[in-house]
């Protein structure tokens, strides 16, 4: 069976999205991922999608549907590396992934992460 | 010698949907689309192969490349024999589905190509044609 793989780093989970999907294959990855996010009591994803070369309303959806689950689990999801041509084609389709947090690459992803992860810490705290 | 100027892929499962873009992105590389046309071209492919197969009950796709006499294009036809489209002005409206889409398929696709041309009828299937130009 044919599975996307979801990396557990520290407090992170990430997911690099290397094959052209089938539908099956990503509402199974929201699946999975919603599964890890809780047995891990994770805080935080990055979706990599920089080997995507094309991203149409069903995927687009996938995402946001990931974004907003992971929200309601306590965990906050950032999709990154999207490219120039996926990005400019989504916008053009009438997705502008609203409530998705995106970010360049891998690296700049991961601190926003941590600054989002940090920033919620310090709310708790002052409250 | 030269690549084949038509053809048609099947339209029956969800892996035929990838077949389907592999198919597109080949022939728009083949015809040196650029990049963003091309991504253009294989993401309304693919929201159109998918209403093909999920409201059509299935269908296929065919395939054409177009010689102008001064420009070049490719031409997909996305014909099923599904229930047909009974009111095709509120089909062609954003965020409007009748499933359980996001309703950007259609209006997004026509917003990726330069022609688009839908014909359907209740209980005949549905035909879409698109088509852009290099």
């Amino acid at each position: 069976m044919e599975k996307i793989p979801i990396l557990r780093m520290g407090e992170f989970l990430l997911v690099t999205i290397q094959i052209d999907m089938h539908d099956q294959l990503a509402l199974k990855l929201q699946d999975d991922l919603s599964n890890a996010i809780q047995k891990n009591a994770t805080k935080g994803v990055l979706i990599d999608i920089s080997s995507l070369e094309m991203v149409d309303s069903f995927i687009g959806r996938m995402v946001a549907d990931i974004s907003g689950m992971g929200r309601i689990l306590g965990a906050e999801t950032i999709l990154v590396g999207m490219q120039p041509a996926v990005a400019i084609t989504l916008v053009e389709l009438g997705l502008s992934l609203p409530g998705v947090a995106t970010a360049l690459n891998v690296e700049r992803g991961m601190a926003l992460l941590r600054r989002k992860i940090d920033a919620d810490g310090a709310d708790v705290v002052a409250h | 010698m030269s690549s084949p100027t038509k053809g048609e892929s099947p339209l029956r499962s969800e892996h035929d949907i990838v077949l389907a873009r592999q198919q597109v992105r080949r022939l728009t590389q083949e015809l040196k689309f650029s990049l963003v046309d091309q991504t253009k071209m294989v993401t309304a492919a693919s929201e159109l192969a998918r209403n093909a197969l999920i409201y059509g009950k299935g269908g296929a796709m065919h395939w054409e490349v177009l010689q102008g006499e001064s420009r070049i294009g490719l031409k997909l036809l996305f014909a099923d024999e599904g229930p047909g489209i009974p009111n095709m002005d509120l089909a062609m409206t954003d965020g409007w589905t009748s499933g359980n889409g996001l309703g950007m398929g259609l209006t997004g696709a026509k917003r990726l190509v330069n022609e688009f041309e839908i014909d359907s009828k209740v209980n005949g299937g549905t035909r879409v044609t698109i088509t852009r130009w290099k």
